[in-house]
């Protein structure tokens, strides 16, 4: 990063770029709102939408605080079966299991960060990774609440009535509209905290930890916030991914999810505010029109990869904001 | 050679009592008792591996001593959390620069400033905090930095990446001051602009240096502490140091730079 220093020794951005930064909320949720109409495949829409809001709010620990976490499926996880646990078990109504979703993924990150957050680089993927096969292999022995390895099943939500309208989430148009709802709503609390004194904080704890610390920063404090933040976005996304799969399989918790994230977000552009969407979406697209000629789908997937890596380093979303500066 | 005050005596800022530092059996300082007097400009100065950025980073917060205290304005900030002193009144700045790179100059001094007005809002958006916009223009000026606003700090030349730092540090409005070598690996041009921003800062506030180069503080100090081997060697004035017979010999040979 540090090469790219004299290239932009002038950072103030185009009219353009200012533009669309003070109203990305808006314009992402336009791009949101018209993306079925683009993507004939509506149940993949959904699965973009959910593991691109997975995608963000991993992006918020990794890209802007700059910490690589390998657990974040553990956070992702329990959103989904606590969502679906509530459902199934205890009969709650679909906005209390989703909030219960959220919930589980503050709480989850809350006590993965305390354990994790005095720890830095590859220590910290690596405490993080074997935290979250902890959260996997107690998720896993519940087999009366969570149905072990035959994953959650039965958390069928038919009809989402709201101020006495009554919507059928099983056609796949208006379900996408339900979930897209809510993120939009995450994309807007997103935006606000990236946009607040603690969206200062969390860039300048990324860019030189001991500076902000002499400054007068906890940086610890600021790194286990960051994480709950973070938790509690993936949580919402894994919530929804119950409510749309109406199952919750347990490899939504193995490590590869966690992988998944990381893969998303350098795809997509790491520290970008949508960047991680894009990723998530090119991700999924190619998984699911690669598979229908080839089994050998993540060969592709990985070349795919392998190009962003080599020429887009800042990620696809990343370089076209960065030749949007310019 | 320590005269006895009270610790509440005002004319004392910081004081340390029989402090040491020990690295596993390394031992890095030992028992230095020492005050350092308000509104002065204090140098620390030793040859190489004197303890001197040891004593600096016990006084600024980054070490816990490992035997005696250490009191700022009175109070024991033994082992206080570095973020803390801040707070208390107490900056520094670092011997290898540490600016936040990726941020423009601007934003390098304003999250500083914000550091004591806002932590951990995570709502209301940060430009509402307008008046940090104007105090960071002040601040940038102050350290003659204005002109470069919109720059990334990582891209300012080394002196002025150190000139960001020092504002930075002034940035929570201290008390005192700490530079640990504010001139290392500067050109002569800008270690006189820098001489020159210490000696003006000092007009506000108690200022403590550590310097390697003698004769560079020589002339801007009002009292030295010369450190070698981890105790202390010497106190006083510029003066009294000068004709300071054992603090002769142990630069005697030493080529100063």
């Amino acid at each position: 990063m540090a090469t790219d220093l004299a290239f932009e020794a002038n950072r103030q951005p185009s009219p353009l770029l200012q533009w669309a930064t003070r109203h990305r909320v808006a314009l992402a949720s336009l791009f949101l709102l018209l993306f079925p109409l683009v993507i004939p495949f509506k149940a993949l829409a959904v699965m973009i939408l959910i593991y691109g809001l997975y995608a963000l709010g991993f992006n918020l620990l990794f890209g802007y605080l700059g910490l690589l976490s390998f657990g974040h499926s553990a956070l992702f996880g329990a959103g989904a079966y606590l969502c679906g646990i509530a459902i199934v078990h205890f009969g709650w109504p679909w906005y209390l299991a989703i909030g219960l979703g959220l919930l589980a993924g503050m709480v989850v990150a809350l006590v993965i960060g305390a354990l994790a957050i005095r720890t830095r680089g590859i220590y910290f993927a690596m405490v993080t990774m074997a935290l979250s096969q902890c959260v996997y292999y107690l998720f896993y022995q519940a087999v009366d609440l969570t149905g072990g390895e035959n994953g959650l099943r039965g958390v069928n939500v038919k009809f989402i009535t709201l101020f006495g309208f009554q919507v059928d989430f099983l056609n796949p148009l208006s379900r996408y509209y339900i979930i897209c709802s809510f993120v939009i709503a995450a994309l807007w609390v997103l935006s606000r905290i990236l946009a607040s004194p603690f969206g200062a904080v969390i860039e300048a704890v990324r860019e030189n930890e001991a500076r902000a610390r002499a400054s007068g920063y906890d940086v610890m404090l600021v790194r286990l916030l960051t994480f709950v933040l973070s938790g509690a976005f993936c949580g919402l996304a894994g919530a929804l991914l119950a409510l749309h799969l109406s199952t919750v399989p347990i490899e939504t918790m193995h490590y590869e999810t966690s992988g998944l994230a990381v893969m998303m977000c350098l795809l997509g552009g790491m520290g970008t505010f949508f960047g991680p969407f894009i990723g998530a979406a090119i991700f999924l697209l190619l998984e699911n029109l690669v598979s229908v000629w080839t089994s050998h789908w993540q060969l592709f997937v990985g070349l795919a990869f392998m190009v962003c890596v080599l020429f887009f380093p800042r990620g696809i979303w990343g370089t076209v904001m960065e030749k949007m500066k310019a | 050679m320590i005269t006895q005050q009270s610790t509440k005596d005002q004319s004392i800022i910081m004081r340390t009592e029989g402090v040491g530092k020990t690295f596993g059996r390394f031992v890095a300082l030992k028992d230095i008792s020492a005050e350092f007097r308000h509104g002065a400009i204090t140098s620390i100065i030793g040859p190489n591996g004197a303890g001197k950025s040891t004593y600096f980073n016990l006084l600024s917060g980054a070490f816990e001593p490992s035997t005696g205290t250490i009191l700022f304005e009175g109070r024991d900030v033994t082992g206080m959390a570095q973020h803390k002193f801040a707070h208390l009144g107490i900056a520094k700045s670092f011997q290898i620069t540490n600016v936040f790179p990726l941020l423009t100059t601007h934003e390098n001094i304003r999250v500083s400033l914000q550091a004591l007005v806002s932590r951990f809002d995570i709502f209301r958006p940060r430009t509402r905090l307008s008046e940090l916009d104007d105090e960071a223009e002040a601040l940038l000026e102050r350290v003659g930095l204005a002109g470069h606003r919109h720059r990334l700090a990582g891209s300012l030349a080394h002196g002025e990446q150190r000139a960001l730092e020092v504002g930075m540090a002034l940035a929570s409005h201290p008390r005192l001051l700490l530079l640990d070598e504010p001139t290392a690996g500067m050109s002569p041009e800008e270690t006189r602009t820098m001489m020159d921003l210490i000696v003006r800062l000092a007009q506000e506030r108690t200022v403590i240096l550590v310097e390697h180069k003698m004769k560079l503080v020589m002339g801007i100090s009002d009292r030295l502490l010369v450190l070698h081997h981890g105790e202390l060697l010497a106190e006083g004035t510029p003066d009294d140091i000068r004709r300071n017979d054992i603090v002769k010999r142990v630069y005697l040979g030493q080529r100063e730079h």
